[in-house]
């Protein structure tokens, strides 16, 4: 497209942001590497290692191969009654795991699951031993209830997309309720299991939060949290540095799979309306359906109300005047804040870049490669997850005295990073479209600037910017990843003063906190992606 | 020989896929329709005129001027493209008024010349209406009324009429014609109808496969038959 100063200046502006991300990650990773020399490579594979590797491939699978199983029936329950009470209500329940902190989820699961919880007590009533929710069993319960709602919601979304006129034509044959599964939902379904099992393995295998607070020990431990573990108490760099190199080969290896074996689930349309059926009537795949989708409810809704629950009755006034709670409180707000900010900038200068870098008609080779650098950034910063990024540079700060000092600093930039390509996923499509709309009317007029910024731009992409603001906002809110490697008194957010009052054993402010930090989640969440879909739709 | 409006001259257009050449000469005060098929590069050659392509080689002079290294909106050219000529979230007034000026700085003459531009066009009292409330026809009108505002002696439109239905596609062309005797301005017109040629043109651009082929008056170009995709463009096939 034109040249202008004002698009040089865009290009160059990414340049810098591409520029900055690319070194935040490579001295984290120069670090990681050059320290390696300071022992011997000798038995850095040992048989630990070795044991938590398993267990991480474990863990993911199982938590995948449960979800995926768990979601199917779920997801055909929700197909097939499209118009029972309360459908939308169930529909955006299983939407709301994906804005709940790790660390809140897994309060609520203890409440339901643990040793005071319900289960324990329906089993101690039947007079049999308790059940102990920490270890593998812990963690699988936690990547079900994250990941089921996830996978059913895809797969609906598949099943949805089945043209009306295939059911019209089954009832019509007289197809029953297997045929119509084999012939039309499971082919709908097959082809999106490759992308749906991906994503959920590489959320389980990266999973950090969840493994350490229900791993309950080295027994169940994944190389994330061996690394935390490493760095944090063992002191034991060498073996960071070896868990690290094997995390980054690991997603490195997934997403590579992930690119070339499974293309990515698309969310589409779903809760709109669904297509009428007439399967599914007959008292038999009624009850079936009702006895799934109760169990559904119960699965994921139970957490949500024991965190409501319990948080209800903790002192909620004096949490809230605590000192150490007002300073979490500020302290987290100081940290996402300008996390949530630098991550939307950066997302909305390197998009627009990339489209005037795309938009010119004979691509030169640094153009292009700095564009396909943009595009590529966005899941690369997957392949080094918090946890790595935040050793390499506890490595690379420690000789300039006490990390403490340095640790916002870090913690703000990888919590950026972290949020990047979920703002990239909100802005793009909207940036894309006001761009294809509005682009060459304004040049054509001369509108440019600040007040094409200002009548323009503006107007149009608020929504979209608030609302990858408001998700960045609750993903850096709620994450412990990078918080728990640098966490100390001096950088206590609301997350790490969760977390430390559930170490300590005060429950009921653990409970008080979860109940606000979830909340304030939540909220963020719901805003940062309820308007996804109109704020793409308008049209002049 | 009445002075040029616009002149493109040996002007050549590399894409990854196709190369264009463009060559020809309108004098001041006509209205030519520009026609070919899909593909043929009719959008190329606006892009080029209005600045939003540069080209590899020729020149582009506009009343006699050189285009090189003007920015779109430095070039006497006012654009209407089929869609999305309006900012959806600025109110007809204010769209029109960013003809004027760009930074929307506008006094009191300049909003008696939006609402006299707007009942030109038929459009007296829509100022406050959004963009989304209007039918396609009334939008189309707004962009005129934009670029009576902006009194640009060359006027670009890019199958302005193709999202109307023929009622209104008749109706727009009257407006058009009149408008072009009043301004006495220089009108390009992409357009896939025949009869939009026929009612408004006073001579014909013939573009196919990224050449123009053809610059003829209307009259020449319509008893034309030696070029099989002019036949095809008028019909000629079907009536042998």
């Amino acid at each position: 497209m034109f040249d202008s100063t004002e698009n040089r200046m865009t290009i160059a502006a990414a340049a810098f942001c591409l520029g900055g991300i690319l070194l935040f990650v490579g001295m984290a990773g120069i670090a990681l590497i050059t320290q390696t020399g300071e022992s011997g490579a000798n038995g850095l594979f040992d048989a630990y290692i070795w044991r938590v590797t398993r267990f991480t491939l474990l863990q993911a699978g199982l938590s995948t191969a449960l979800s995926i199983l768990f979601a199917m029936p779920v997801a055909r329950a929700l197909a097939r009654q499209a118009s029972f009470p309360g459908r939308i209500w169930m529909l955006r329940l299983m939407a709301l795991p994906l804005g709940l902190p790790a660390l809140v989820a897994a309060l609520g699961l203890i409440e339901v699951w643990g040793r005071q919880g319900i289960l324990n007590h329906v089993l101690s009533a039947m007079g049999q031993q308790p059940i102990s929710v920490y270890g593998l069993f812990g963690i699988l319960l936690a990547h079900v209830f994250f990941n089921m709602p996830l996978a059913a919601r895809l797969m609906l979304a598949g099943i949805e997309r089945i043209p009306a006129e295939y059911w019209r034509s089954s009832a019509n044959l007289g197809m029953g309720s297997l045929a119509i599964f084999r012939f039309i939902e499971w082919p709908a379904v097959r082809g999106l299991l490759p992308g749906i099992a991906g994503l959920i393995f590489m959320l389980c295998a990266t999973s950090f939060t969840l493994v350490l607070t229900l791993g309950g020990g080295p027994a169940a431990s994944t190389i994330e949290v061996s690394i935390y573990q490493a760095l944090r108490f063992d002191f034991d760099p060498p073996r960071a540095i070896a868990l690290s190199g094997l995390q980054v080969a690991l997603t490195g290896a997934l997403l590579v799979a992930l690119r070339f074996l499974a293309p990515s689930p698309e969310e589409g349309q779903t809760s709109g309306r669904a297509a009428r059926r007439f399967d599914g009537l007959s008292r038999l795949s009624r009850l079936a359906d009702r006895t799934w989708l109760a169990l559904a409810l119960l699965f994921v809704g139970l957490p949500f109300a024991a965190i409501a629950a319990s948080g209800l009755q903790a002192d909620l006034p004096r949490l809230v005047s605590e000192a150490a709670f007002r300073r979490a409180l500020a302290t987290s707000a100081a940290i996402a804040l300008p996390s949530a900010i630098i991550s939307v900038v950066m997302a909305g200068l390197m998009i627009r870049a990339q489209r005037l870098l795309v938009a010119r008609r004979r691509r030169e080779m640094p153009a292009r490669l700095f564009a396909g650098t943009i595009g590529a950034s966005t899941s690369f910063i997957l392949l080094a997850p918090p946890v790595v990024l935040g050793a390499g540079w506890f490595l690379l700060l420690r000789p300039f005295g006490d990390v403490a000092r340095f640790a916002p600093f870090v913690v703000i930039a990888i919590n950026a990073l972290m949020a990047l390509p979920f703002v990239h996923r909100v802005l793009a499509p909207a940036m894309a479209t006001h761009a294809a709309r509005t682009e060459r009317l304004a040049a054509s007029l001369g509108i440019h600037g600040f007040h094409r910024l200002r009548w323009i731009d503006w107007p149009a992409l608020r929504k979209p910017l608030l609302m990858a603001l408001s998700f960045a906002l609750a993903l850096s809110l709620g994450d412990l990843g990078a918080v728990a490697l640098f966490g100390s008194q001096d950088l206590a957010t609301l997350p790490w003063l969760l977390y430390s009052r559930m170490g300590s054993y005060r429950t009921a402010d653990a409970a008080g906190i979860a109940l606000m930090l979830g909340l304030i989640c939540l909220v963020l969440t719901v805003l940062g992606t309820a308007g996804e879909k109109q704020a793409e739709g308008r049209g002049a | 020989m009445s002075s040029l409006a616009l002149s493109v001259k040996d002007v050549k257009v590399r894409f990854e896929t196709a190369a264009l050449a463009f060559d020809c000469a309108v004098p001041a005060g006509q209205f030519v329709a520009v026609v070919g098929p899909s593909g043929s590069g009719k959008s190329t050659l606006f892009s080029v005129i209005a600045g939003f392509e540069t080209p590899e080689a020729g020149d582009v002079r506009i009343l006699g001027e050189d285009m090189a290294g003007r920015i779109p909106a430095e070039r006497p050219v006012s654009v209407i493209f089929q869609d999305n000529n309006l900012f959806a979230h600025l109110d007809v007034a204010t769209n029109v008024g960013l003809g004027i000026s760009p930074s929307l700085r506008l006094g009191a003459s300049d909003h008696d010349r939006i609402e006299e531009a707007l009942a030109r066009v038929g459009l007296a009292d829509f100022g406050r209406r959004l963009p989304p409330t209007l039918s396609g026809g009334e939008r189309q009108r707004v962009a005129l009324a934009r670029a009576l505002v902006r009194h640009r002696p060359l006027l670009l439109l890019d199958e302005p009429f193709a999202a109307l239905d023929p009622g209104m596609r008749a109706e727009m062309r009257g407006l058009l014609s009149d408008l072009h005797r009043e301004e006495a301005n220089t009108i390009l017109m992409i357009t896939h109808h025949p009869d939009d040629v026929k009612s408004l043109a006073d001579s014909v651009l013939f573009l196919d496969e990224g050449r123009i082929v053809a610059h003829d008056p209307l009259d020449r170009f319509l008893a034309r038959r030696d070029l099989a995709a002019i036949n095809r463009f008028l019909g000629n096939d079907e009536i042998r």
